[in-house]
C-alpha cells in the first residue's frame, strides 16, 4: 500500500511504536549504557515514552501535528532529566513547530520536520558525525529518507530506508572514540561499544517505518 | 542486588521523604523534587541553587541551609533534574539580588540548566547566572570532548560562595568568587569497585578482586584506566601527581579534601588523608584546612577523590564563615 501523506493517528502510532520498543529493549539499553556511560539510558527512555504516552492519551486529542509534538517534547524534557531529556525533546519539540497546524504530513513536508528536529538535536547537544552520539543515527537517516523523497519513492519507503540508514550509522559508532557526552570521559576505552544513544535512536526510525507500514 | 530499599522504582520519593523527616530545618516539595531551607534567607540575599542526579548525597540537599545553598533540585539516580525543577526553584528563592546556579560540567546538567535559563528568561524579573564546575583532571581537557568533569570542587565551592552571599556580596561578586575557586580548584578519583544504581540491579562494571579504576567520575562509570590494586600510600601518589601537574599549589595556602565515594570506610578515608598529606607536605603544598569524609558520593561505590583548592585571605575566612547545614556544620 502506497502513502502519499502520514496522517495524525501513524504519527502517534509512531511515539507508540518507539514506547514499545525502547520498553522492550530497556535492559539493552541500560546494558550499552552501562559499558561506556551510566547505566540509566533504558531507564529514561522508557519512563520518558511511557509519560508520552499517558499525557497524549489523556484529555482530548490533538488534532494537529505542532500540537500532539509541543506536548510529547514537554513531556519528554520535563520527565527525562538527563542529557536524552532535552535531546529527545528538542527533537520533537522542532519537528512539531515545523510541520506546524497541520492534520497530516506529505513526504516533503515529513522531511522537513524531520530535519529541523535533528537541527534542534545538533544546537542542543553540539555533536558532529563521528561524536558517538545519537547524531550518528539520526543524521543518516534524515539524510536518506530526503533523497528517496527527491528520487520519488513513497512515505513509506522513504522511510524503510531511513531506518536502514540509522541501523547503518548505529552500528558505526562501535569502535569510534567518543567525543561528546559521558562517554568520552572513557577515551579510547569508549570504543569498541555501541553508542546507546545511537541505538535509541535507531529504534525511533524503526518505530517510524512500522507505523507508516501498518498504517 | 542487595539494598535497604523498598521498591527500586520509588528510591528517590522515599528517601526525599526522609530527609523531611529528619531535618525540620528542610522544607521538601515532594512534586517537584526540589529540597529548600525552611526558614527561606533574609530578602536581599543572592539565591543559590544547585542540583544534580540523586546518589551523591550528600550533596546537594545535605548543603541547604544558612551559609550554603537555598535550594537543591534533585534528579532520578545519576540522571540531572529537569528544566521545570529547576525554573521552579529558581522563582521560589530569588529574594530581589538574583539566582546563581551551581552546575556540575555534565552534558545532561548543562544542557537541562541552560533549558531552565531559558525558560526562566521568559519570566520577567530573575536575573540568573551559572556557574559550571569543572575540576576533574582525569578528563583530558579539549574542545573536542564534553571537558572536564565537575566533581569535589563543587562542594567547597557551595560554602565558599554560599558565605559570601551570606555576607551580602551581590550576583556579580557571588559570580567573580564561583570563578576564582572553581579555576583553583582540581581534582582526581579512583574506586576500588563500581557501584549498583537500584533501577539497574546490578553493579555498572565488573572489576577484580586485584583491580581498580583511575580517573572515575562520580556516576560508578569506569574511570581512564584499570590497574592492578596497589597500597594506600601508592594510590594517593597516583592521585596526587596528576593534580600537582595540572596545577602549581606550591604558591599560597591550599584547602585539601579526602572525600569518600560511598563504600569506603571512615578509618581507610583517614589513611589515605595521612598518605595525601604527606605527599602534600614534600611537594612543599601548605594545607591550610581540610575535609576528610563523605561529602560526594557515587551512591556503594568503593573508593576516594582528592581535591585540592588553592585559598587565599578572602576564601579562607569564607571557609571559616558559620554553615549550618545537614551535610557541613560549624561556627554555629
Amino acid at each position: 500500500m502506497t502513502h502519499s501523506t502520514v496522517s495524525l493517528n501513524q504519527l502517534t502510532a509512531w511515539l507508540s511504536s518507539f514506547e514499545a520498543l525502547v520498553t522492550e529493549h530497556r535492559a539493552y539499553l541500560t546494558e550499552l549504557d552501562s559499558a561506556i556511560g551510566d547505566a540509566d539510558h533504558g531507564a529514561n527512555m522508557a519512563r520518558g515514552m511511557t509519560a508520552v504516552m499517558e499525557k497524549i492519551g489523556a484529555g482530548t486529542a490533538a488534532v494537529a501535528v505542532d500540537e500532539l509534538f509541543k506536548k510529547v517534547g514537554m513531556t519528554l524534557v520535563t520527565s527525562v532529566g538527563g542529557a536524552s531529556g532535552p535531546l529527545y525533546g528538542t527533537f520533537f519539540l522542532r519537528f512539531g513547530m515545523t510541520a506546524g497546524a497541520q492534520a497530516s504530513l506529505d513526504g516533503p513536508a515529513l522531511g522537513t520536520a524531520l530535519r529541523a528536529g535533528l537541527e534542534g538535536v545538533v544546537a542542543r547537544g553540539k555533536a558532529e558525525i563521528g561524536d558517538k552520539t545519537m547524531f550518528d543515527a539520526m543524521s543518516p537517516a534524515v539524510d536518506a529518507f530526503d533523497s528517496a523523497i527527491s528520487s520519488g519513492s513513497d512515505i513509506a519507503a522513504a522511510t524503510a530506508v531511513a531506518f536502514a540508514a540509522a541501523q547503518a550509522g548505529r552500528d558505526a559508532t562501535e569502535p569510534l572514540v567518543a567525543r561528546k557526552g559521558r562517554s568520552s570521559y572513557l577515551g579510547e576505552r569508549s570504543s569498541g561499544h555501541l553508542d546507546p544513544g545511537a541505538t535509541s535512536s535507531a529504534f525511533l526510525f524503526e518505530a517510524l517505518a512500522s507505523a507508516i507500514t501498518a498504517g | 542486588m542487595k539494598k535497604l530499599i523498598n521498591d527500586p522504582s520509588s528510591v528517590l520519593a522515599e528517601s526525599l521523604r526522609g530527609v523531611e523527616a529528619a531535618h525540620s530545618e528542610l522544607k521538601v516539595d515532594h512534586t517537584n523534587r526540589i529540597i529548600y531551607r525552611s526558614t527561606p534567607a533574609k530578602k536581599g540575599k543572592v539565591a543559590l541553587i544547585s542540583g544534580g542526579g540523586s546518589g551523591h548525597e550528600p550533596l546537594h540537599g545535605g548543603f541547604v541551609g544558612f551559609g550554603m545553598l537555598d535550594a537543591a533540585c534533585a534528579g532520578e539516580v545519576f540522571t540531572s533534574p529537569t528544566p521545570d525543577q529547576m525554573q521552579e526553584a529558581t522563582k521560589a528563592v530569588d529574594a530581589g539580588a538574583g539566582v546563581l546556579h551551581i552546575v556540575k560540567n555534565y552534558t545532561g546538567d548543562v544542557m537541562n540548566f541552560e533549558m531552565a535559563a531559558e525558560l526562566a528568561a521568559a519570566d520577567a524579573g530573575v536575573r540568573v547566572e551559572t556557574i559550571v564546575t569543572n575540576d576533574d583532571v582525569a578528563v583530558e581537557d579539549s574542545s573536542f570532548t564534553a571537558g572536564r568533569r565537575g566533581v569535589g570542587v563543587t562542594v567547597l565551592l557551595e560554602k565558599i560562595v554560599g558565605a559570601a552571599a551570606e555576607a551580602g556580596a551581590d550576583l556579580d561578586a557571588v559570580v567573580a568568587l564561583a570563578n576564582k575557586v572553581n579555576d583553583g580548584g582540581r581534582s582526581m578519583g579512583m574506586a576500588l569497585t563500581s557501584c549498583t544504581v537500584p533501577a539497574a540491579g546490578k553493579p555498572t562494571f565488573e572489576i577484580g578482586e586485584d583491580e581498580m579504576e583511575i580517573g572515575v567520575g562520580i556516576h560508578g562509570e569506569p574511570g581512564r584506566h584499570r590497574v592492578p590494586l596497589a597500597s594506600a600510600s601508592e594510590i594517593a601518589r597516583q592521585l596526587v601527581e596528576p593534580i600537582l601537574a595540572d596545577l602549581d599549589f606550591t604558591s599560597g595556602e591550599t584547602i585539601v579534601m579526602l572525600n569518600g565515594l560511598g563504600g569506603t570506610p571512615l578509618i581507610e578515608l583517614y589513611i589515605m588523608y595521612g598518605e595525601v598529606k604527606a605527599l602534600l607536605d614534600s611537594a612543599g603544598v601548605k594545607v591550610a584546612r581540610n575535609l576528610v569524609g563523605n561529602y560526594i558520593t557515587a551512591l556503594d561505590m568503593a573508593g576516594c577523590t582528592v581535591t585540592l583548592m588553592k585559598a587565599d585571605a578572602e576564601l579562607l575566612g569564607h571557609w571559616d564563615a558559620p554553615v549550618n547545614t545537614a551535610g557541613l556544620r560549624w561556627g554555629v
